[in-house]
């Protein structure tokens, strides 16, 4: 019998991260985790608001939350935890839920503009990340997985910022993470430490400052191939979008950078555990899979 | 109800006396109002006729249309005759059922904090918050299928704080999915066909023919 979890998509996951979600689901589903996507999720708020008599940037993120607790009640999830892929997403729904837990003024003026939900007052569901949640599973089960370890390949794992910070809320270790290494080993994988794994990619900048973006993922970007990665891992589409489809645009900054695929963790898993269908790699910029077939990968 | 009985509204600030079994919009004609915008079908269909009313001592808003709804006690009453909204011009046959078409021609749906006001302001009950959140990640089926009954009334648009207009969006969703999701019904393109071949040219002449009594009891005897 598989575990059941509410499953959070959000926007991208539906969009340009399809790969993201269909590896994310596969391999999860091989691990005996099954994803039950959240019914009537909306936008997660996207952003966390600081201001701090902000109440109106909290209602999409608090709606989710009670969709959790209504699916939990319903009895088709086995607990109060919603498993999040994307990092913004996480973020912005984690950190409303401690606000909502802590502050009781915005609590309070939350259930009145919420009248229509059921209250919901912070802590009843727990909003992790697919990482920890492999984490939990354990490693050894990782590796019983395996159909086709990753050896030869070496991956660059990138946190970015919003798995980690705040502290309160991070996955792990702020200034030296290893969820992703030891991930990234249970698959056979080599691991290359690149000195700015948990810096910012430019994030949100991409929109209206494309070269903000550019010059900070470049950074990045040169570390893991100058490390000698094969690929860069990471968990979070808007790093992706910066890391890997921006990087046509980088290279006209900076000619000297090659370029380099850059694949959801999710991916390395699916490619690991033998689940072709649900890797997706078509959908990556750069294309990883002449390199993959060159070590040995379908 | 004692079709004697009567209640005390206020029409756009001006206390009326009316029957208890009038709908709103009866009850501005008995009031000696003439509705020459604000009223169309007169049978829930058209979204003509959106009325935004308080009730005496509660500080809601309440959302109707003036032919559906009946008068009550203290109801304190206006209609919105006419919603501003800009009509976006596109092709359907160039447009692509792709997620970002809806961020194309209504980027301002990216601002949406699913408030729910919308919702709440629908007299049809739809879940309009939902349909424009479906929309905003590229899910035509859902945006079509949850805002199949919406009327156009333009409460939603009103009401909306980030001055999204929910039923374009809706229509959009309900249009790319009949073009390019379901793809066409054949039981329509029969039809046209039958029309196109003159099957029924025959039968139209002889009803345009005649006169009103006859065209009564066919259509009093019709199956």
């Amino acid at each position: 019998m598989s575990l059941r979890l509410a499953y959070y998509p959000g926007c991208t996951l539906k969009t340009n991260a399809r790969n993201y979600e269909a590896s994310a689901i596969a391999s999860s589903k091989a691990l005996g985790i099954e994803l039950v996507e959240l019914p009537r999720w909306n936008c997660c708020g996207t952003v966390h608001a600081l201001a701090k008599d902000d109440v109106m940037h909290y209602i999409a993120p608090v709606r989710n939350l009670i969709r959790v607790e209504q699916l939990k009640n319903s009895g088709l999830v086995d607990d109060g935890r919603l498993v999040t892929l994307c990092e913004m997403c996480y973020n912005t729904l984690k950190r409303a839920d401690v606000t909502v837990k802590e502050d009781q003024e915005r609590r309070r003026k939350l259930r009145e503009v919420m009248e229509e939900e059921p209250p919901y007052s912070g802590g009843g569901v727990e909003v992790i990340h697919l990482l920890q949640l492999i984490r939990e599973v354990g490693w050894e089960r990782v590796k019983k997985r395996l159909v086709r370890p990753l050896r030869g390949l070496r991956v660059a794992p990138y946190y970015g910022c919003l798995l980690l910070r705040p502290r309160g809320i991070g996955i792990d270790d702020a200034n030296n993470p290893t969820i992703f290494e030891r991930l990234i080993e249970s698959l056979g994988a080599e691991v290359v430490e690149i000195p700015f794994k948990a810096k910012c990619c430019g994030s949100y900048q991409t929109v209206h400052m494309g070269h903000v973006a550019s010059e900070l993922s470049y950074r990045i970007l040169r570390q893991a191939v100058e490390g000698g990665a094969d690929v860069i891992t990471l968990a979070c589409p808007l790093c992706e979008y910066n890391l890997g489809e921006r990087q046509g645009e980088i290279r006209g900054l900076f000619p000297d950078l090659k370029y380099i695929p850059v694949l959801y963790f999710t991916q390395l898993m699916a490619l690991a555990f033998g689940l072709e269908d649900s890797v997706g790699l078509e959908m990556n910029n750069p294309d990883p899979r002449p390199l993959l077939r060159r070590k040995g990968f379908p | 109800m004692n079709g004697d009985e009567m209640v005390t509204v206020y029409i756009m600030g001006k206390r009326h006396r009316v029957p208890a079994n009038l709908t709103i919009m009866k009850a501005m004609e008995y009031a000696g109002y003439q509705l020459r915008r604000g009223a169309g079908c007169r049978g829930g269909f058209c979204g003509a006729c959106s009325t935004i009313y308080r009730m005496r001592g509660s500080f809601r808003l309440q959302v109707a249309l003036a032919c559906q709804k009946m008068v009550e006690d203290g109801m304190i009453i206006t209609q919105l005759p006419f919603i501003p909204s800009e009509k976006k011009r596109y092709n359907l046959e160039k447009l692509r059922p792709d997620p970002g078409v809806f961020l194309e021609y209504f980027p301002e749906i990216a601002r949406c904090l699913s408030c729910n006001t919308c919702t709440k302001a629908c007299p049809q009950d739809l879940m309009v918050m939902d349909y424009v959140q479906a929309a905003l990640r590229g899910d035509i089926k859902t945006a079509a299928e949850l805002s199949f009954d919406c009327l156009s009334c333009g409460l939603c648009a009103v009401r909306c704080p980030a001055e999204i207009v929910p039923y374009h969006i809706g229509q959009l969703a309900r249009r790319l999915y009949s073009r390019y999701i379901v793809g066409p019904s054949h039981q329509v393109q029969n039809r046209v066909m039958e029309i196109e071949k003159g099957i029924y040219d025959e039968e139209i002449r002889r009803l345009k023919s005649l006169d009103i009594n006859m065209l009564r009891e066919i259509y009093s005897r019709r199956g």
